[in-house]
């Protein structure tokens, strides 16, 4: 059965088959990855584009690769400021890339919203690479991923997200998909981190760090931005790491079998310490793999469907 | 030029006129009200509006003209032509133009520019030079150029204290200050704040950053005395201060659009930049409290805000897009649908709001339909059934959530200024 949609904007109101069939599909990906030769034809003939307005290292080297491994052409179109700043519109720029006859646009962009607007301006396949603080719905795909592979299930987990709430795509994208999937979620930081009416979307909200540990089987900790608001939104650094940062001792006195997830880049000493970071409690650079192979079964399945 | 009216319903709530009558229209001029025998007239000089209202001419005292500075989204002249359209015959036009109604010049050259037309333009003055909410702008000079009031409208009047001396210097003039309402440290956002924001992940303004100001200015009219007008009410709370800060007898006003009182955040989830305005679009329950507003009296107008921007600028992504959509040309729609058709306001009510208070506000005098008066009137159908179609605007811009809805009531002629707009076309009655 193919997706549902032709797109992948978000993961809010993706049925739980469509996520089922992805994941399952990441599953062939990730063994084509320990191959000696990575690559699959699954794509050939496609062109791909990755369409980045704003910075992202990590994300676009994970989707380029994908996109490699299937066999897919690509091209990158990478700029830190809105075409408009230079007197095209986006509008504009958009529509010549389509007119190079291009297959599928993946876009990173910091105004929510702009893969949905994509998916009227073009006829190209869109997946979001995340937009604004909306959703990064292929990173929550393969946190979820990662989470099944070490723990064999989803379903009736507890997993809490950590962070700046507020700000962040990643804990969006991670609530619709792992409520989805039937997991209990929660976020926790500190109460100028979480956004107005988050519990309408079936979440609990917590503000004590040690008691969100305790009472979860795993914490996705999301980065903290060093240069958003210092000072405003929590008072300093240190304080944010003595009272929210994920620690070795904090993990052994309130429960050690927690599983420790981030999207990366660690910010070590701040929302991670590195005695966590490289310790056995999480499985970072697994997201990192899971990533491309989630990024491959995307593009596979909207790229394939009829 | 002799025109006759035939069977229209008239209405004042002013004059208390409330009948239905035939209106002999001399030059301009109303020269008669009652029966009026037809063979004094060409018969292409008779118009037979019978079933019509006819109503001292709207008036809306929100309007965005851009001219100076915008002449590629709207012109005085367009806007001019849009509100003619839309059912007026007058408009009050806000100062952030570039550069800004600060000087008596640009007061001349938008007076100049709408001489002759139709609808009458009062232009608001900057309270501030440049609307920078520094130094206070040549106020006495606006006024005695024609300005009716004052506003940093954009943002509001940056401190207490310039508000303060702006409130009591305008006062000597009796014009009041007319305040966009928000807070600048809270209002860093693109919509309203709400689950709606969370989950569409796009940057909030809470409702707390308009009531902030709402007090403030409440409570430095109270202190000074001197009228304070609320521009574009939204939030709930914010009604409920200008209700109490009315019954303990502050001279504060206070006006609404048409898109709060019909729009909610909800309809944000598109990410169209047509729903992008400020203040944003609120919630359910803030709408309510709209209708609950107009009904009591706590707010005394509705007006537009009308906006125009170019199609590459709405186009933008959202977060970039700028604010406000167009207004004169849906605005009678709106309201006779959302209000009148809903029991929210009597038609007497509805022109009320949409002609008298306006001026009373701006100390303009209230059209009277009696013989030997100007003929400043709007000629309305209740009942017309209509489809809005942006391509069809007189407005230079087309930046409208409204496309394609459905309205109900509509203007069918306007008269003022020894002018008539009837079936598209403006015709001299002199």
């Amino acid at each position: 059965m193919p997706l549902s949609s032709p797109h992948l904007l978000g993961l809010q109101g993706v049925p739980a088959e469509d996520i089922k069939l992805i994941l399952d599909s990441a599953t062939t990906f990730r063994e084509v990855l320990e191959r000696p030769i990575k690559k699959v034809p699954t794509l050939q003939g496609k062109t791909i584009v990755n369409l980045f307005f704003e910075n992202s290292t990590r994300t676009r080297l994970s989707f380029e690769l994908a996109q490699k491994r299937l066999s897919a052409d690509t091209i990158n179109f990478t700029t830190a400021s809105s075409s408009t700043k230079k007197g095209e519109t986006f509008k504009d720029t958009v529509k010549n890339i389509e007119a190079m006859k291009i297959d599928m646009i993946v876009v990173r962009h910091e105004s929510a919203g702009v893969p949905h607007y994509l998916t009227k301006i073009t006829r190209a396949n869109i997946i979001n690479a995340g937009d604004g603080r909306h959703e990064h719905p292929t990173q929550a795909l393969l946190d979820m991923y990662s989470i099944k592979e070490k723990l064999g299930r989803i379903e009736g987990l507890k997993v809490c997200i950590v962070g700046d709430i507020a700000h962040s795509r990643v804990a969006l994208s991670n609530i619709h998909g792992l409520i989805t999937m039937g997991a209990e979620v929660s976020v926790c930081g500190p109460a100028t981190m979480i956004p107005v009416g988050i519990e309408s979307l079936g979440v609990k909200v917590y503000n004590n760090i040690n008691k969100a540990i305790e009472e979860h089987d795993v914490l996705n900790v999301l980065r903290i931005q060093l240069e958003r608001k210092a000072g405003t939104t929590f008072p300093t650094l240190r304080e944010y790491h003595n009272y929210y940062g994920i620690t070795a001792e904090r993990l052994n006195e309130y429960n050690k079998d927690i599983l420790i997830l981030h999207p990366g880049p660690i910010n070590r000493g701040v929302e991670l310490s590195s005695e966590v970071a490289d310790g056995p409690y999480q499985i970072i650079l697994n997201q990192v793999t899971n990533g491309v192979a989630i990024r491959m079964a995307v593009l596979y399945l909207l790229g394939t469907r009829p | 030029m002799k025109i006759l009216l035939k069977g229209v319903h008239l209405l004042n709530p002013e004059q208390k006129l409330d009948e239905i009558a035939d209106v002999l229209i001399s030059n301009g001029i109303i020269e008669k009200i009652g029966d009026i025998k037809e063979s004094e007239l060409q018969s292409e000089n008779i118009y037979d509006f019978n079933g019509f209202y006819c109503v001292p001419g709207l008036f809306d005292m929100h309007v965005h003209l851009r001219e100076p500075g915008r002449e590629d989204e709207e012109t005085v002249l367009t806007g001019c032509n849009a509100a003619a359209s839309g059912g007026f015959t007058g408009v009050a036009c806000m100062p952030n133009t570039s550069p800004a109604i600060d000087s008596a010049e640009v007061i001349k050259l938008i007076k100049e520019k709408a001489a002759n037309h139709l609808v009458d333009v009062h232009p608001i003055g900057a309270v501030s030079v440049g609307r920078k909410g520094e130094g206070l702008a040549p106020i006495a000079e606006l006024y005695e150029a024609g300005a009716v009031a004052f506003s940093d409208d954009g943002v509001s009047v940056k401190s207490a204290q310039l508000l303060r001396n702006a409130l009591e210097y305008a006062g000597m003039f009796n014009a009041p200050i007319i305040e966009h309402c928000e807070d600048e440290s809270m209002a860093d956002g693109v919509m309203n704040e709400s689950i709606v924001s969370t989950q569409l992940g796009l940057p909030p303004i809470p409702t707390v950053a308009e009531d902030l100001i709402v007090a403030r200015d409440i409570l430095i009219a109270e202190y000074t005395g001197q009228r304070v007008h609320i521009a574009h009410i939204s939030a709930k709370k914010s009604v409920e201060l200008v209700r109490e800060a009315k019954a303990r007898g502050v001279r504060v006003t206070a006006e609404v659009t048409p898109h709060h009182f019909t729009l909610t955040d909800e309809n944000v989830k598109t990410y169209d930049s047509n729903f992008k305005m400020n203040p944003p679009l609120r919630s359910e329950e803030d709408v309510k409290a709209m209708h609950t507003g107009l009904k009591d009296g706590t707010i005394d107008c509705i007006a537009s805000d009308h906006a125009p921007h170019s199609i590459e600028e709405k186009e933008l992504e959202f977060i970039y897009a700028p604010n406000g959509i167009l207004g004169l040309e849906t605005e009678l729609g709106l309201s006779i649908s959302e209000l009148v058709n809903k029991k929210v306001l009597s038609i007497s009510d509805l022109i009320m709001k949409l002609s008298v208070n306006p001026r009373k506000i701006l100390n303009i005098p209230v059209p009277l339909i009696k013989a030997g008066e100007k003929a400043n009137l709007t000629i309305f159908d209740l009942q017309n059934i209509w489809t809005v179609d942006i391509s069809k605007f007189k407005s230079k811009s087309k930046n409208s959530p409204f496309d394609k809805k459905l309205l109900t009531g509509k203007s069918v002629a306007v008269l003022n200024n020894g002018k008539m707009f009837y079936e598209n076309e403006f015709v001299s009655l002199t």
